[in-house]
């Protein structure tokens, strides 16, 4: 991953290489500051206990609260190396565990075959160098377990609603004992287990045995204060007055029962373009014609308009004073 | 750091563990063991550090949150004096279903159905009994005639469109692409040659089917039956999700999922707080869109609204309402039992503003109807 910021210079990375001593949920509050997120007291002490338990965090969510940002901060700032697996409905065991190399096994079988080995006693030494280390493709899970010396690495297990159950049942699996079996290969087991994020945006109910082996934290859209400060530290050029009218005018819209109310990711869009604009301060115009930055649903943004946006705006004035 | 906590302390975490449960959050044995080496590593020391300990730990769900917060205020403020248990503000709500042939719905719930190598629309309905039971209207059916309707929907069984999965399965046409890693395994056996070549496709899986029933008053007369028929098509098969539509939306998923009917429904009519009451059609499903539809559960899924359309709410929020749910699903069918009646016109204003955004409109009062339901929900396309 290419460094980011100037926080995080390659130098920093190898002075830091021992993981960070965690000892009170404050430790985590700093420690994920410092590395760009900006945690409240639920999430601190969730990720607090996942981390000296060395129990899996299930964050339930909106889109757009920073389920998945969690997991990254926390490789940021633990120095182990951030393996995600995406999920989607099939995902099978040679998407997220391991697979076999099999255009190489095959190129391996010929070359055999031209030097003339296959026939006879050879047949068992090959089918042995066939299913060994050298051509076994490492999926995230078994990457994750199998992850050799250095910090644990973090395993981000993203929208896990969206597979099926079937597999959850295989995660729980490996969640529990932090091991892979591979029938050709043996047992791969983690020495230290990876500080594992599992991330659902709660399509559907994850499944109950999975929930009882996760801690579990309800993710919610920062408040006020906080937004401002996210802002601040996520997009230092936008003048600090438009930042607070940005988060007091998307705080009112989350409240204004609308279909897909804005998260972080479009608050820090939208603030950005208008900033890009030029705007220093909010007004009825650039609101106007920045909206899709902040809404993507014509209904939402009808909502809005149709509720007045000079209102949205003289408010988010008086609001972010 | 608190590392070692006082047996007094293990005790009052027990204590509020069980007050959780009391005021009706699951929580399994696991999670207060882990709950206790939580308070251990955070401490007692504040308030805020107890409360979220718990939080992490004990609840799993966003809707137990407020019940967690209330037996958290009760029970660890000195100031409110002794800890007190939260009693669930359910309201119990008996059923008359007292059938006595529950050995017969029970013993046969699990057919054979999984196996079926077609999976086209295939309705399985063993008849028992008569073809008027069938046909009679659930209004006007005795008790016994009832409780006999409700057998036969019991072994309904709705096998659901299906679409092609991600999955993949062993095909045998050549047009197919390469099984490689059982083409490797017949190389090995074929001195590295890959003769015999193994092919394979995406299989099929069937949708979600998602079933909303209208419990107001107006349905009375229907909806315990269509309840029934909703409890036989969870059991029936995988990735069914029942909601039921009143004042308020109510999920109906997980109280329908014992085998037991009668003990599903009980438990059913124990979460639905507003049996016969009022209908907001148009809110309640709204709710439904926003907190589990649209997000993700109907999208590309059949989706079935058991309803007489009756709505006291806005028509104009029900048409949009349904404009939306129809963007994200993959069908809308829309069973009314009053359709059957003579000379029906859907006149409900609701009914009337969702009509357009409906792909099929069936009647659903009787068993026959609700085998023309199930032969709707299976069709292809």
């Amino acid at each position: 991953m290419p460094p980011s910021g100037p926080g995080s210079s390659n130098l920093l990375a190898v002075t830091s290489a021992e993981p960070p001593v965690v000892t009170f949920v404050d430790d985590v509050v700093a420690g994920l500051e410092a590395n760009g997120y900006l945690p409240d007291e639920g999430l601190a002490t969730a990720v607090f206990l996942a981390l000296r338990l060395r129990r899996p965090l299930l964050l339930e969510g909106e889109a757009g609260v920073g389920k998945t940002e969690i997991a990254k901060t926390l490789a940021r700032w633990t120095g182990g190396s951030l393996i995600r697996l995406q999920c989607y409905e099939g995902i099978d065991v040679a998407q997220a565990v391991y697979e076999w190399d099999y255009a190489r096994q095959l190129l391996h079988l010929r070359t055999a075959e031209a030097v003339g080995r296959t026939s006879g006693s050879d047949e068992a030494v090959i089918e042995a160098e066939l299913y060994s280390p050298r051509f076994l493709v490492r999926r995230p899970l078994l990457a994750a377990v199998d992850h050799g010396a250095g910090p644990p690495p973090v395993l981000l297990v993203d929208e896990v609603d969206r597979a099926d159950d079937e597999f959850e049942a295989f995660l729980l699996e490996i969640l529990s004992d932090y091991s892979v079996t591979v029938p050709e290969l043996g047992t791969f087991t983690a020495e230290v287990p990876p500080v594992c994020v599992v991330t659902s945006n709660r399509t559907r109910d994850v499944h109950d045995a999975l929930k009882r082996r996760c801690l579990y934290h309800w993710v919610d859209h920062p408040d006020f204060e906080r937004e401002v400060r996210i802002i601040g530290l996520k997009a230092p050029e936008v003048p600090a007055a438009l930042a607070r009218q940005v988060a007091a005018a998307t705080e009112a819209m989350r409240s204004m029962g609308l279909y897909k109310p804005p998260g972080i990711a479009e608050t820090l869009d939208w603030a950005q373009s208008l900033t890009l604009l030029g705007a220093s301060t909010l007004d009825a115009r650039t609101v106007e014609a920045t909206l899709g930055t902040v809404l993507k649903y014509r209904e939402d943004q009808e909502r809005v308009r149709s509720s007045g946006v000079e209102a949205l705006v003289s408010e988010a004035l008086q609001r972010g004073r | 750091m608190a590392a070692e906590h006082v047996p007094t302390l293990d005790r009052a975490a027990v204590a509020f563990v069980r007050s959780l449960r009391a005021a009706g959050l699951r929580i399994p044995v696991g999670s207060a063991i882990t709950y206790l080496r939580a308070l251990g590593e955070v401490g007692v020391g504040t308030r805020s550090a107890t409360y979220w300990a718990g939080r992490a730990t004990l609840v799993r769900r966003p809707e137990d949150i407020d019940r967690y917060d209330e037996v958290f205020r009760a029970f660890w403020s000195a100031d409110e004096g002794a800890p007190s248990i939260v009693e669930p503000d359910t309201v119990q709500i008996a059923i008359a279903f007292d059938d006595a042939e529950d050995d017969d719905t029970d013993d046969d719930a699990d057919t054979d159905d999984d196996a079926e190598p077609f999976d086209g629309p295939v309705l399985q309905v063993r008849f028992s009994d008569t073809e008027t039971l069938r046909h009679k209207d659930f209004a006007r059916c005795s008790a016994a005639e009832l409780d006999e309707a409700r057998r036969l929907m019991a072994e309904l069984r709705l096998s659901g469109a299906t679409r092609a999965s991600r999955r993949w399965r062993a095909s045998h046409r050549s047009g197919d692409p390469l099984d490689l890693r059982r083409t490797v395994r017949h190389a090995l056996r074929s001195g590295g040659e890959p003769v015999r070549r193994v092919h394979r496709a995406h299989g099929e899986r069937n949708r979600r089917l998602v079933l909303l029933v209208d419990v107001s008053g107006s349905m009375e007369a229907y909806s315990r039956a269509l309840l029934r028929f909703v409890h036989a098509a969870i059991v029936g098969r995988t990735k069914v999700e029942a909601f039921a539509l009143g004042t308020r939306l109510t999920r109906l998923t997980r109280e329908l999922q014992s085998r037991d009917p009668d003990a599903a429904l009980t438990r059913a009519a124990d979460a639905v707080v507003d049996f016969s009451g009022g209908t907001r059609l148009g809110e309640t499903i709204r709710t439904f869109n926003d907190t589990w539809g649209v997000r993700g559960m109907a999208r590309g899924a059949v989706v079935v609204i058991l309803s007489d359309g009756w709505d006291r709410g806005s028509p104009e929020l029900l048409g949009t309402q349904m404009a939306r749910l129809h963007r994200v699903a993959h069908r809308v069918v829309w069973v009314n039992p009053l359709k059957a009646s003579d000379g029906y016109a859907p006149l409900a204003r609701g009914m009337a503003a969702a009509l357009p955004h409906v792909d099929a409109f069936i009647e659903g009062h009787s068993v026959a109807s609700l085998e023309e339901l199930a032969r709707v929900v299976s069709a292809p396309g």
